[in-house]
């Protein structure tokens, strides 16, 4: 299944994953505690000159991923301009953008490899309850079931479909739920016969 | 071990399923997405802590880059954003739910309704709201007053969970690891 690494590659893909994170924290610390509107667009510059300097098509697919804030923003627009705020709603927005803007710098120039690798290290002082093995094996079921499962809610809809003249609606959810049940009981037992999780 | 960690696994599967599938259209054609509906359904019929896991795994799969918000999104950017708190209160929702099926010992139906409510909603919007106050400089008040139109559609989500929980408790009361 498709991530949202781009695949388009850049100067920062080559950068340690570990740094790109510490770098966001430290910048999303910074962005809370700015609270005038010059230094807000300020230090909004920085996450639009990184992904500006990787390309076009980058940048698109960047500008492409802040769409499900439109919402928010419009929420935030509307609000101060009735209350005649406008330089709060702008540091709202302004710091809302950077911050979405540089975390999904991170996401799009980190390989998904990389990040389960720096999960898997940062569980390591939990491994007397959780084996890094069973986290790993854990992480690959859900990659490896969620198109299993995608194609078989689709399956269970056709055949909703072929019985009834209305849409599947929400009845699908038990049949869906149940063969998620019975995977899980199966997959438990194949892994038992395979040497177990542990 | 490894039932707990394969009921785990497919259930955050399936919370990423209930967020890609097509918005489902209840009764008057008021559509929802189904994915907080799978995280209730964690809690409800894994028991608390599987169920709470169970949302755990999910968010560090779409915090690790993968789209399996509803309306593909995904990655850090998400956890940027000002519905942060709710993501954060998806596993603590979860273990709500689980918590009050396991202990209380009320028909299955009836417990997992009320589990449905106080962990999928009052427990999830005590993070949400606080969180969307804080990244949108709000009161929790007016906070409150944003997501007031979610309630409803909740309510009903809270209601399909208990129907479901309560048919696989009839249909495979093996299956249903919050009551043993």
């Amino acid at each position: 299944m498709l991530t949202l690494t781009s695949p388009v590659k850049t100067w920062a893909h080559r950068l340690p994953a570990w740094g790109k994170l510490l770098a966001l924290c430290a910048y999303t610390v910074l962005l809370f505690a700015l609270q005038a509107p010059l230094a807000m667009a300020v230090a909004a510059l920085l996450p639009a000159a990184l992904i500006a300097s990787c390309g076009g098509s980058f940048a698109i697919t960047s500008l492409r991923m802040l769409r499900p804030l439109w919402p928010f923003v419009a929420v935030v627009v509307l609000w101060h301009l009735w209350l005649g705020d406008s330089a709060g709603g702008a540091v709202v927005i302004l710091r809302m953008l950077a911050a979405v803007l540089a975390a999904n710098f991170v996401t799009m120039t980190t390989q998904l490899s990389q990040m389960i690798a720096l999960i898997e290290w940062l569980a390591r002082p939990l491994a007397p309850i959780l084996s890094p093995r069973a986290l790993a094996l854990a992480i690959a079921l859900v990659i490896r079931f969620i198109p299993v499962m995608l194609a078989r809610t689709e399956a269970i809809a056709q055949a909703w479909r072929a019985r009834s003249p209305r849409k599947p609606g929400w009845r699908i959810l038990l049949p869906t739920t149940l063969a998620a049940l019975d995977d899980a009981d199966r997959v438990a037992e194949a892994l038992r016969a395979r040497g177990g999780a542990g | 071990m490894e039932k707990n960690l394969t009921h785990i696994a497919l259930f955050a599967a399936l919370i990423a399923v209930l967020g890609l599938v097509p918005k489902i259209e209840l009764l008057s054609g008021v559509p929802i997405t189904a994915q907080s509906m799978g995280v209730m359904l964690c809690g409800t019929v894994l028991g608390a802590r599987r169920g709470a896991l169970a949302v755990l795994l999910f968010l560090v799969l779409v915090a690790v880059g993968l789209p399996l918000l509803a309306g593909g999104r995904g990655g850090l950017g998400v956890f940027a954003s000002p519905s942060v708190g709710f993501l954060i209160g998806f596993p603590v929702a979860a273990f709500v739910a689980g918590f009050i099926v396991e202990r209380w010992t009320a028909p299955v139906g009836i417990a997992a309704f009320a589990g449905a409510v106080l962990g999928g909603i009052v427990v999830l919007y005590a993070f949400g709201i606080p969180g969307m106050a804080f990244m949108l400089d709000k009161s929790l008040a007016e906070a409150t007053a944003l997501s007031t139109p979610f309630f409803p559609g909740d309510l009903i989500k809270a209601g399909l969970t208990a129907l479901v929980t309560r048919a696989i408790a009839q249909m495979r009361p093996g299956a249903l690891l919050s009551r043993g």
